[in-house]
C-alpha cells in the first residue's frame, strides 16, 4: 500500500499529438480515486502511464517513495483490472491467479494461501479449475479482480472494469468493488466514463476533459460546486441545465424572464447559468419563468419534464405524482444558481461581488 | 424462411459427383489388374486385386538403381510434408512475433523484405534457384528439398494476422504479471495459438506433400524420390510399353492423395478456419 | 481509447493487396493498428527474424537477382563462360511466334479456368448455403478433393481422357468427337481445362461458402422484407457483400492457373510439349532444363515476374475500387 504522486505529467505521442497535459494529483494511501470523463479525455492514458504500459513523456509518477517513470510494469507493484478482463484463455482460473506470483518466485505455499483466500473472498472457489471461457461475464470479472488481489499490490488500477457487464450486474459489482477496496485498504485508481459509477465509488473524483483536469474533489463537492460548465454538464443525471443569460444588476434575464437575485449576482453582463433539474420548482402562473413542456420521461419515482424556457432547452425533475400541463411556471431559489463565465465556462463565485448575507455555494442538501 | 428446393439438391449432387467420382474411380480401378483395365477401361466396382497391386507398389524395388519402393517414396513424402510444416511454423512464428510484438528500427524494412516473397512464386525463379542449390551442394538432400520451400511469407503472414487479433490487454496483463519476451511467447502466445498452429500445420503439410516441380529438379538420386516424383517416373516408363501398368499408376495416385484428402476431411473445421481466416 | 503510439504502419500495402483478410471482417481499426505496447530489445527481434530472413535471402533474393542478371547473357552450352547480349534474350523471346502463341494460350487458359472454377464454386456455395439437411455431407464431398496434388489430378485426368481406357473419350466418340488428348492440340487443351477446373472448384467453394455465411442474418432478413425476388436479393445484396471474397479469389485463381497448374500440365503433355498446349511457366522450365538455354529461360522468368507485378497492381488499382468493402 502506498501513496501515488503524479506531478506535471503529460503524454505526447509520436507525431506530436498531445493526449494528456500537466496533470498534478496527490493520491493518499488507501484512497479510491476515480478518473472520469468522456472518451478521448486522456483518462485511460493517464492510468496506463501509472501502470507503466505507456511511456511518460513529461513529469514524474511516484508510487510510495519511488519514482517509477523508468520502472517496468511488473516491478511497479501495481495490479490492473482490464475492461475485457484479459484473462489468459488457455489457463484455468487458478493458473490465471497464480501466474503473476509464480513469475515473482513466490513460494508455493504462499501462492496457494493467497489464491484460496482471494477465491473465497470473491466466491469463485468452485470455479478454480475452470477455463475462463466456461465462466459468465460476472464470474470472469471476479477472476480479473482476484488476479489483482492475490498480488497484494501497492495499488489497484481499474480500466473501465465494469463496462462489459449488463446494467444490473454492473450495479452489484460496483458495490462489491467498493466493499473489497474498503476491506483491503489498497490505494486504487479507477477509470470510467460513467458518471454514476464515478460518483458512487470515489473518495475523490477527478474529472478530465481534453487531457486536462477540470476538477478534483469529493463526489458531493463536484456535484454541488462544479468548477466549469463541462463538469456541470457531465456530472449528475439528468445533466445540469445550462442556459445563456444576462446579468442586469441584481436581476438575471433568461430569455424574456427576469429573476431577482437577492444579491447573488457575481458579475454583470452575459453569463452561462446552471440550474439543476431538481432545484427547479413549479410555481403558480405568472410568478416565475414560463416553461413549455415538450415531452415527459417517466422514471417511476420521478417525472422529468423536458421543454423550453424562451428558446432554450430545460429539464425539470418533479415528483412521481406531480401534475404536468402544457405550459408551466417554474422558479428557483437564487442561492441554487450556478454561474459560469460565458466565454471560458469557468465557475464564477457569486460571493465575489455581493454582501455576504447569504451562505453562498456551500453544499446544500 | 427459405424453403429448400429439389433443384438445390440436384445441383449439389451433380457437383459432388463431378468432384468425387474421379477419386472413387481411381481407387476402384487400382484394385483391378492391368490387363483387366486395358480391356474394360476404368471401373467403378471392386476388382479384387487390391492386395497384390498395393503390395507390389509399396514393396517392389524399382527404378534404375532398384533401390526405390513405394514405401520409401511415402516416407520421403512424409519427411517433406512434416519437415516443411514444422520448419514453416517455427520460422514464421518467430518472425511474426518479432514483427508484431517488438518495436525496432528495422521493423518496416524486415516486413517488406519478407512479404515481397508473396509476389513471386517459386515457379518463376526455378532455374536460378536450382543453380543456387547446386552451388551450395544441396542437390539430393533433405535440406535441399525442404529449406528452399521455406523462403516464402505465407506462414509469417498467417501468424502476423493472428497475433494482431490477440487482444492487446493480454500482453499488458502479462507484463504486469512479470512476463518478459520469452515468458510471454512460451507461456501465453504459443498456447493460445494452438488451434492456429494446428490449422497451419495441416495446410503446410498438404502443401509440402504435394510439391512436384521442386522435388523433381532437386532429386536425381532415387533414394530421395517422393510420391509425386514417382508419378513422374512411372509415366516416363510408360511411354512405349504395350500394356501400361495402369493399376500401379492408380495405386500410386491413391497413395499420393490419400493422406492429404484424409487430413482435409478429418480436420475439416480446423482446415477451413485456417484457410479462410488467414490465407489472405 | 483511440490513442495509439503511432508507428509506421507496414500493414497498408498488403492489406491493399487483399492480404488483410482478417482485418476486413472485424472492425478494421483494432486489428490493423500496431500493438499499443511492444517489447523493446536491441537484439531479440533480430534474433527471431534471422532464420526467416536468412532463408529468404539465400533462396529468394539471391536466385531472383541471378535470374535478372543471367537474363542479359548467353551461356555457353558447354559451360565455358557467358557473353553479354543486352536485351536480346528478351527480344528473342517476345518476338518469336512460338512464345507469342504460348502466351496467347496461357491467357486463354487462365481466363477460362478462372471463370469456370469461380462460377461453379459460387453456384455450389450458394446452393450449399441454402441447404439445411445434409449440408455437412455435401460440404465434405465438395471439399474432399481440394488437397489432391496437381500431378495426381493430371494423372487421373489423363486416364479419363486416355485413348484406350478413358470414359470421356468413349462418351465423346458417341457424339462424333474423335478425342485425341496428347496428340491433338485443342483436345489436350480441353482436357487440361477440365482437370484444372475440377481441382480448383473446392477451394473457391470453401471461400464462397464462408463468405456467404459471414453475411449477417439481419442483413438477409432486411433484404427479405425489402425485396420479393430471391434472385434479385442475391444480386443486389448478397453478391456485393461477397465481392471482397470474389476479388480475393480472382487473384488466387489467376495465380493458380498461371503457376500451380505446372504439375498437371507436365503430366498431361507426357513429356511431349511439341504439339501440345503449354503455359509460359512450363516453357521457362522446358527451355531452362531441357533446352539448357539459361539466358532465355531467365529472361522469360523476368517477363513473368513483371507480368505478375503488373497484374497484381492492375487488379488492386482498378478492380478493387469497384468492390464494396465492409
Amino acid at each position: 500500500m502506498a501513496a501515488i504522486d503524479i506531478s506535471s505529467v503529460g503524454k505526447i505521442y509520436n507525431g506530436g499529438v498531445r493526449a494528456v497535459s500537466d496533470i498534478n494529483l496527490d493520491i493518499k494511501d488507501g484512497e479510491f480515486i476515480v478518473l472520469v470523463g468522456p472518451s478521448g479525455c486522456g483518462k485511460s492514458t493517464l492510468l496506463r502511464m501509472v501502470a507503466g504500459l505507456e511511456a511518460i513523456s513529461e513529469g514524474t509518477v511516484k508510487i510510495g517513495d519511488r519514482v517509477v517513470n523508468e520502472v517496468e510494469p511488473a516491478d511497479r507493484d501495481i495490479a490492473m483490472v482490464f475492461q475485457n478482463y484479459a484473462l489468459y484463455p488457455h489457463m484455468s482460473v487458478r493458473q490465471n491467479l497464480e501466474y503473476g506470483l509464480k513469475n515473482r518466485r513466490t513460494p508455493k505455499a504462499e501462492i496457494d494461501a493467497r489464491v484460496n483466500e482471494a477465491a473465497r473472498m470473491l466466491e469463485i472457489t468452485q470455479y478454480l479449475d475452470r477455463k475462463p471461457r466456461a465462466l459468465s461475464g460476472g464470474q470472469r470479472q471476479r477472476v480479473a479482480m482476484g488476479r489483482a488481489i492475490v498480488r497484494k499490490p501497492a495499488a489497484f488500477l481499474f480500466d473501465e472494469p465494469l463496462s462489459n457487464l449488463d446494467a444490473k450486474l454492473r450495479v452489484s459489482m460496483r458495490g462489491e468493488i467498493k466493499r473489497l477496496q474498503r476491506r483491503l485498504g489498497t490505494t486504487s485508481i479507477y477509470v470510467t466514463h460513467d458518471q454514476l459509477e464515478a460518483m458512487t465509488l470515489a473518495d475523490r473524483l477527478v474529472v478530465l476533459n481534453g487531457g486536462q483536469i477540470e476538477q478534483v474533489g469529493s463526489p458531493l463537492d463536484v456535484y454541488h460546486t462544479p468548477a466549469s460548465t463541462f463538469v456541470a454538464g457531465f456530472i449528475g443525471s439528468p445533466a445540469m441545465n445550462l442556459v445563456k443569460a444576462e446579468l442586469q444588476g441584481d436581476k438575471l434575464a433568461i430569455g424574456p424572464s427576469l429573476i431577482s437575485l437577492d444579491g447573488y449576482a457575481p458579475t454583470s453582463g452575459a453569463v452561462t447559468v446552471g440550474l439543476r433539474a431538481e432545484d427547479l420548482r413549479v410555481v403558480s402562473a405568472n410568478e416565475g419563468m414560463p416553461f413549455i413542456v415538450e415531452y415527459v420521461e417517466e422514471l417511476g419515482s420521478q417525472r422529468l419534464a423536458h421543454g423550453l424556457v424562451g428558446d432554450q432547452a430545460v429539464t425539470i425533475a418533479l415528483s412521481g405524482e406531480a401534475e404536468i400541463t402544457d405550459t408551466m411556471w417554474i422558479a428557483i431559489d437564487p442561492s441554487r444558481l450556478h454561474f459560469f463565465d460565458a466565454g471560458t465556462g469557468k465557475r464564477l463565485e457569486a460571493r465575489a461581488t455581493v454582501t455576504a448575507t447569504a451562505p453562498v455555494p456551500e453544499p446544500v442538501g | 424462411m427459405y424453403r429448400t428446393r429439389f433443384s438445390d439438391h440436384l445441383v449439389l449432387i451433380v457437383g459432388a459427383l463431378f468432384l468425387c467420382t474421379p477419386v472413387v474411380v481411381a481407387f476402384m480401378t487400382s484394385t483391378h489388374t492391368a490387363a483387366d483395365i486395358h480391356m474394360n477401361g476404368l471401373s467403378l466396382t471392386w476388382g479384387g486385386n487390391f492386395i497384390d497391386t498395393y503390395e507390389k507398389v509399396l514393396t517392389q524395388k524399382g527404378g534404375f538403381t532398384g533401390e526405390i519402393t513405394g514405401t520409401s517414396m511415402v516416407i520421403n513424402s512424409l519427411i517433406l510434408g512434416v519437415g516443411f510444416a514444422v520448419g514453416k511454423i517455427v520460422l514464421s512464428m518467430l518472425a511474426a512475433y518479432a514483427i508484431v510484438y517488438f518495436r525496432f528500427p528495422m521493423a518496416t524494412l524486415s516486413f517488406w523484405v519478407i512479404f515481397t516473397t508473396l509476389l513471386l512464386p517459386l515457379e518463376v525463379r526455378i532455374m536460378p534457384s536450382y543453380q543456387v542449390m547446386s552451388e551450395l551442394g544441396l542437390l539430393n538432400s533433405y535440406t535441399g528439398l525442404i529449406v528452399p520451400l521455406l523462403a516464402s511469407a505465407t506462414g509469417t503472414f498467417y501468424f502476423r494476422q493472428f497475433f494482431k487479433s490477440v487482444p492487446e490487454e493480454l500482453l499488458e496483463a502479462a507484463r504486469i504479471d512479470g512476463a518478459g519476451p520469452f515468458k510471454f511467447f512460451i507461456d501465453i502466445l504459443v498456447p493460445i495459438s494452438r488451434t492456429m498452429i494446428a490449422a497451419i500445420f495441416i495446410i503446410m503439410f498438404v502443401y509440402g506433400w504435394n510439391q512436384y516441380l521442386w522435388p523433381m529438379l532437386m532429386t536425381t538420386d532415387e533414394r530421395f524420390f517422393t510420391l509425386m516424383r514417382g508419378i513422374k517416373s512411372i509415366l516416363q516408363v510408360w511411354i512405349g510399353s504395350q500394356i501400361p501398368d495402369y493399376n500401379e499408376a492408380f495405386a500410386l495416385a491413391v497413395l499420393a492423395m490419400l493422406p492429404p484428402v484424409a487430413i482435409v476431411v478429418i480436420f475439416q473445421s480446423w482446415f477451413i478456419k485456417g484457410l479462410t481466416e488467414s490465407d489472405k | 481509447m483511440a490513442y495509439t503510439t503511432s508507428q509506421p504502419q507496414p500493414g497498408g500495402f498488403l492489406s491493399r493487396l487483399g492480404f488483410g483478410g482478417a482485418a476486413r471482417k472485424k472492425p478494421a481499426a483494432a486489428a490493423e493498428e500496431m500493438k499499443r505496447v511492444q517489447f523493446t530489445s536491441p537484439v531479440l527481434p533480430y534474433l527471431f527474424l534471422f532464420p526467416q530472413l536468412a532463408v529468404i535471402f539465400i533462396f529468394f533474393y539471391w536466385p531472383s537477382v541471378q535470374a535478372l542478371s543471367s537474363s542479359f547473357y548467353i551461356e555457353d552450352p558447354f559451360g565455358f563462360g557467358s557473353t553479354f547480349v543486352g536485351m536480346s534474350n528478351y527480344t528473342d523471346a517476345l518476338f518469336s511466334a512460338e512464345y507469342q502463341s504460348i502466351a496467347l494460350f496461357t491467357a486463354a487458359f487462365t481466363i477460362i479456368v478462372t471463370f469456370l472454377s469461380l462460377s461453379i464454386g459460387l453456384l455450389l456455395a450458394v446452393k450449399a448455403d441454402r441447404i439445411i439437411k445434409g449440408s455437412s455431407t455435401y460440404k465434405t464431398l465438395l471439399i474432399a478433393v481440394y488437397a489432391i496434388a496437381a500431378p495426381v489430378s493430371g494423372l487421373i485426368g489423363m486416364m479419363f481422357f486416355d485413348q484406350h481406357i478413358g470414359p470421356f473419350v468413349k462418351m465423346m466418340s458417341y457424339l462424333g468427337w474423335n478425342m485425341q488428348v496428347g496428340l491433338n492440340y485443342y483436345d489436350t487443351a480441353f482436357a487440361m481445362i477440365v482437370v484444372a477446373v475440377w481441382k480448383q472448384i473446392p477451394y473457391n467453394f470453401i471461400f464462397f461458402l464462408s463468405g456467404l455465411q459471414n453475411v449477417p442474418v439481419s442483413v438477409r432478413e432486411a433484404a427479405m422484407i425489402d425485396c420479393r425476388s430471391g434472385f434479385r436479393r442475391f444480386w443486389t445484396v448478397v453478391l456485393p457483400l461477397l465481392a471482397p471474397t470474389a476479388f480475393f479469389l480472382l487473384t488466387i485463381n489467376v495465380t493458380y492457373s498461371l503457376f500451380d497448374t505446372f504439375g498437371l500440365i507436365d503430366v498431361m503433355v507426357k513429356d511431349k510439349p511439341a504439339n501440345n498446349p503449354i503455359t509460359l511457366v512450363y516453357k521457362v522450365y522446358n527451355d531452362g532444363f531441357r533446352g539448357n538455354d539459361l539466358g532465355g529461360s531467365s529472361a522469360q522468368s523476368v517477363i513473368l515476374m513483371i507480368v505478375v507485378f503488373v497484374l497484381t497492381i492492375f487488379q488492386f488499382r482498378y478492380i478493387e475500387r469497384r468492390v464494396h468493402y465492409n
